[in-house]
């Protein structure tokens, strides 16, 4: 099997949606002459051509617009945004448009489009860009939002989200675009929206997580084993809206414990929504309270050692682990 | 003040007018009692909506368009079948003029499962996809992108139909007004945008919050985009700028940015006196006299094309049709509530929506 | 006087003991130092002496029971003596005992129960370490408690996680008795299992009424466990393996008897409330059965050693269009036929539908395919990795069967297992389906 980068397996999936469907087309700035500003849509301009890989202006709330117009009309637009931070000047059209046109119209008009771009906080880039958009975005119904940790989700979600019928925003990781990772090369790889994945088994805790945020987790977890006897399952969840919820009930049931990582701020966070659903449907299972490991609660300073005292380590995640399995 | 003396300048590109002599543009007689008839329909349609809104049938926000029928119905007439419509808030009328059936708007406001969006939009929110109705959109300006978006995809498989968006004074000082039409001069996309300009945006004259008296002049700042002001009092006035603004875009793939000067008779919605805090009686008195109906029917009765008795006799047509809405309206169901989670995805959506709803 | 009847410390190390006996009965007199009960320990059974003599006024603990030392368990009195005073201080001992043994909650810490003799108050302190330790110890040893124990009793509620709460609940343990090791008291799971675990592991509890849909306890009863593999194990599974392939397959058929449990299911499918319950019910329900007698076939080889899986979960081989899924159905042995019956079918028709989500037939422990209703005799089944065995289940039929010199027809039924040899001997699977047929032929024998 193929070991590609996050970076590759987007590409992959772009250029295979858009052979197998003439609908597809990707805009967004700096998205064909010059490869994209990750390099993601790289010498998709040279096979498509400008119509179908098209250079937008500085202008997200107009060019997202776009992509909805052309979604109501039969096109399938993937709109990238260069980060999710810049997205924010679109959210009308992301939330009042997108989101609600099918309703709205009394389901005539679906709106099948793609939005896609890195989130959360890369190195040093200080406020304006470090931040994880994914609460702001599940708070939506109409929209679904994935946001994949390895190249085989980030693939096989992508082409999922393409083939949606819905608006799908899609949250990659600044940090992740070089992770490796194997993906078979020769078959349609397709991971539904909505599925969690048990990126490892362990009886003791149940370490909910997605992003970037898998990584630490699975370090974390490797180190629980080593150091405390300690056997924790990680739950990818791979799409926060809708959360896969009967996977969270299910590992948690064994374990009995949950900690919920994420990068992201701790106030009405996707964590604090599975709280909510584990309480609700698992009262009986837990042993002890939920423990949520998440970014700190200030905007994000530009100093190394403070982003790194802002954002969630394996270690945070160990001792989360470690309180709630009362060692 | 604007008066209609202050603000009509009419540079439509259409034939100059000869003495005396109205310019029918052409068209068969039958079309021309055809477009009076869409006006009246607008105008009863509105009223009949204002008397059920006092009555409590209707909820919400309700914007009428009395006094700016000649607009809508000038512009719509413009088209082909295959062509798009798309508005802001104040869009009964497109809908009605563009096809929609007077029922399926009428219980669309009455909240009804028979809406022309299933009860689901209302007054703001009018969809018809069987007749390139793009909707209602209530955010000031955030259809002008949508409607790019629609002649991206024009373009996108070679068509030749156009887009039309509709929208009013204020939209021009947002944003989306700038980006939408800077990408569609860039990419040369067949839409077709229309100002309504009625003097206000809800109670702000708007040479009080742009920074241009004559909002058409916006259109330079997009290179290839045709442009025109014309007189929306007038539908054959509008009715010319609108067929040549279709033809650009149908033949040479350019957008055009008409400004139509007209006028609303009634408040910003229903909620808003026609006059008083912000505009005089006096002022809307004025335009009254210069009632898009009365102008071209008395223009037909004089031309020879129309008796007042055929006339009187379209009215009380459009009168019954409209009566006959109110009561399909009155009389169709309310939305299923156990559908409540039909529409929110159209596609698949993994372990429910009704998964936190248990309180109920 | 009255006289209290206590579970006695009678080891150093004991922290609670289970009632065996009572050698008397309520009403029956007792004189000092008679032998009125048999409790076991952590070390033996041994006989509880009366303390005082008159009338087992009340027993308060019955046989079965385990509950933590100082426990009072019967009261000696006086035939006409108010005792009420006593029953109502029992009521509101359990928090009085977890006190007792969690010195280090100081919300919690009441009087110790007037059994604490000194020395085993000194053992307390000595083995609980910690700063409210002292505070804990100068309690005063009261010889008579107060009726009402303080916080715990005026708060009425006991600290305990929710797993903790259910687990007891099915277990019938009340919270009292047990102590909490978690923060500020708080019983959690882990005491809850050591309550369970403490007295010697009996045979499992009949699940009364089989027919009932009976919620699963939420107790394994087996356990996930790693077993080294021995060198000798470790070469016939290299061996076996080079010789035949990555799964060393070898192959049992045993022909069982079907005619009691098919007229047990006749019997069930009777009842007016119109629920059905199929022959492969049956057979799941006894295949898991077996499995937990037999933990080594519900097992796997993993690289050098052995995993024994802690639950029972069946993969019902089900045909669908153009394959095979194995739906899972998670836990078997703690589940009722009729609830057997009722997610078999679920996952069964998802399965044909292809509706199933990916953890639904993935990880099953053992399998079962059954391709009766198609008309096969017997057939052998190929082991799904990493499960150890499969089950191949062919048509029952009647058959000429010779019975003590007789030929008589009977209804009969050939199970062939397919084991994976690294991980199941022959002599295991023999004694699996050993089992299995003792077990169909005698289904009543289930419910016991």
């Amino acid at each position: 099997m193929a070991v590609i980068t996050y970076r590759e397996a987007l590409n992959q999936a772009l250029r295979e949606e858009m052979v197998r469907d003439e609908s597809v087309f990707l805009i967004g700035e700096e998205v064909a002459e010059y490869d994209g500003a990750y390099k993601v849509s790289k010498n998709l301009l040279e096979e498509f051509g400008e119509w179908r890989v098209r250079d937008a202006p500085i202008a997200e709330l107009g060019f997202a617009g776009l992509g909805v117009g052309a979604a109501m009309v039969g096109l399938r637009p993937i709109v990238e945004f260069m980060t999710w931070n810049f997205a924010l000047l679109a959210i009308d059209q992301v939330i009042n448009s997108a989101a609600k046109l099918y309703q709205m119209s009394g389901g005539q008009y679906n709106v099948p489009i793609v939005f896609r771009g890195p989130g959360g906080a890369a190195l040093m880039l200080a406020a304006q860009h470090s931040q994880s958009p994914e609460p702001w975005l599940a708070y939506v119904p109409g929209l679904k939002v994935c946001s994949p940790a390895t190249p085989y989700d980030a693939k096989g979600l992508l082409k999922s989200a393409v083939r949606d019928n819905d608006p799908v925003c899609f949250i990659e990781g600044e940090l992740l675009y070089n992770v490796k990772g194997e993906v078979p090369e020769d078959e349609e790889v397709l991971v539904p929206i909505g599925s969690a994945d048990v990126k490892r088994q362990g009886g003791d805790v149940t370490i909910v997580t997605y992003g970037k945020m898998v990584h630490e987790a699975l370090r974390a977890a490797e180190t629980l084993s080593a150091e405390d006897e300690v056997e924790a399952e990680v739950v990818d969840l791979r799409s926060v809206r809708p959360i896969d919820v009967p996977t969270v009930l299910a590992s948690v049931r064994r374990t009995n414990r949950a900690v919920i990582v994420e990068e992201g701020w701790p106030v009405a966070n996707i964590g604090a929504q599975i709280v909510d659903d584990i309480q609700r449907e698992a009262f009986d299972a837990m042993d002890a309270p939920i423990a949520r490991v998440t970014g700190l609660d200030v905007p994000m300073p530009y100093a190394r050692n403070l982003e790194k005292l802002v954002l969630p380590s394996a270690e945070n995640i160990r001792a989360a682990a470690r309180d709630v399995c009362y060692i | 003040m604007a008066t209609k003396e202050t603000r009509a300048h009419d540079n439509a590109p259409s034939k100059p007018e000869a003495a005396n002599q109205p310019d029918f543009l052409g068209l068969e007689p039958g079309e021309l009692s055809e477009l009076l008839r869409l006006m009246i329909l607008a105008r009863r349609f509105e009223e009949k909506t204002a008397e059920s809104y006092q009555l409590g049938k209707i909820g919400g926000f309700l914007h009428l368009y009395v006094g700016q029928e000649a607009v809508a119905a000038g512009a719509i007439s413009a088209l082909r079948e295959d062509d798009y419509v798309i508005s802001a808030y104040r869009e009964h009328a497109q809908a009605l003029v563009r096809g929609v059936p007077a029922r399926a708007i009428m219980a669309e406001l009455y909240g009804r499962a028979t809406g022309c969006s299933k009860g689901m939009g209302g007054s703001m929110h009018l969809f018809d996809r069987s007749v390139n109705f793009l909707g209602g959109h209530a955010i000031v300006g955030s259809h002008l992108p949508i409607a790019a978006g629609v002649g991206y995809a024009i373009r996108y498989r070679g068509g030749d139909q156009v887009c039309l968006c509709f929208f009013g004074d204020a939209a021009v000082n947002i944003g989306a007004f700038h980006e939408a039409l800077n990408m569609a001069a860039k990419w040369e996309l067949p839409v077709v945008w229309i100002i309504e300009n009625n003097a206000y945006g809800m109670g702000t004259e708007i040479s009080r919050s742009a920074a241009i008296s004559e909002l058409v002049g916006r259109a330079c700042s997009y290179e290839g985009t045709a442009s025109a002001q014309v007189d929306g009092m007038d539908v054959l006035k509008v009715r010319a700028a609108i067929d040549e603004a279709v033809r650009i875009a149908r033949e040479e793939k350019r957008p055009s940015l008409i400004e139509a000067i007209t006028y609303r008779f009634m408040g910003h919605s229903m909620a808003d006196p026609s006059h008083g805090t912000y505009r005089a009686r006096e002022e809307v008195e004025g335009w009254r006299e210069d009632d898009p109906i009365l102008s071209l029917s008395d223009t037909l009765i004089e031309a020879g094309l129309m008796t007042s008795e055929e006339y009187e006799e379209m009215d009380r047509a459009v009168i019954e049709e409209v009566e006959e809405s109110a009561e399909f309206a009155e009389a169709s169901p309310r939305p299923d509530e156990s559908h409540i989670y039909d529409l929110a995805y159209s596609d698949e959506y993994p372990h429910g929506l009704d998964r936190r709803d248990s309180w109920r | 006087m009255a006289t209290k009847v206590v579970m006695a410390q009678l080891s150093p190390t004991m922290e609670e003991g289970k009632l065996i006996e009572w050698k008397i009965s309520e009403g029956d007199p007792v004189a000092q130092g008679d032998i009125v009960a048999e409790i076991e320990t952590d070390k033996a059974n041994m006989d509880v002496e009366a303390m005082g003599a008159g009338v087992l006024r009340k027993i308060v603990v019955q046989e079965g029971a385990t509950v933590p030392v100082g426990t009072l368990i019967g009261i000696i009195a006086e035939p006409d003596e108010d005792i009420e005073s006593l029953l109502s201080e029992a009521e509101a001992e359990p928090a009085v005992v977890a006190t007792e043994e969690r010195p280090d909650a100081p919300e919690e810490a009441t009087a110790p129960a007037e059994t604490a003799v000194p020395d085993e108050a000194a053992t307390t302190d000595e083995a609980a370490a910690g700063d409210e330790t002292a505070e804990a110890a100068e309690e005063p040893s009261a010889v008579v408690p107060p009726l009402e124990t303080g916080l715990e009793a005026e708060s009425g509620r006991v600290r305990a996680s929710p797993v903790a709460r259910k687990m007891a609940a099915e277990k019938g343990i009340e919270l009292g008795t047990i102590a909490g090791s978690g923060p500020g008291g708080r019983i959690v799971k882990a005491d809850v299992e050591a309550a369970v675990a403490a007295p010697a592991p009996a045979g499992r509890a009949p699940s009364p009424g089989a027919i009932g849909v009976s919620e699963p306890p939420a107790e394994p009863r087996l356990r996930d466990e790693r077993v080294e593999a021995s060198q000798m194990r470790k070469a016939i599974a290299r061996r076996l393996a080079e010789s035949i392939g990555p799964v060393p397959h070898f192959y049992l058929t045993i022909e069982v008897d079907m005619g009691r449990a098919l007229d047990m299911r006749s019997e069930l499918n009777a009842r007016a409330d119109g629920f059905k319950i199929g022959v492969n019910d049956i057979l799941l329900k006894t295949a898991a059965e077996a499995l937990v007698r037999h933990p080594q076939v519900n097992a796997s080889w993993d690289e050098d050693a052995i995993q024994f899986h802690g639950r029972v979960d069946l993969g019902i081989a089900v045909a669908v269009d153009g394959g095979l899924i194995t739906p899972v159905l998670r836990n078997a042995d703690r589940k009722g036929l009729r609830r057997i019956s009722l997610e078999s079918a679920d996952l069964i028709e998802r399965a044909r539908a292809r509706k199933l989500l990916p953890e639904e037939y993935q990880g099953a422990t053992f399998s079962v395919s059954n391709l009766g209703m198609f008309g096969i005799d017997e057939f052998t089944a190929v082991i799904n990795p990493p499960e150890a065995a499969i089950l191949a289940v062919g048509m029952t039929q009647e058959k000429p069967v010779v019975e003590g010199g007789e030929i008589t027809v009977r209804r009969r039924m050939r199970v062939t297992m397919s084991c994976d040899h690294r991980v199941v001997d022959g002599a295991i699977g023999s004694a699996y389906l050993a089992t299995l047929k003792e077990m169909l032929e005698n289904p009543l024998a289930m419910v016991l």
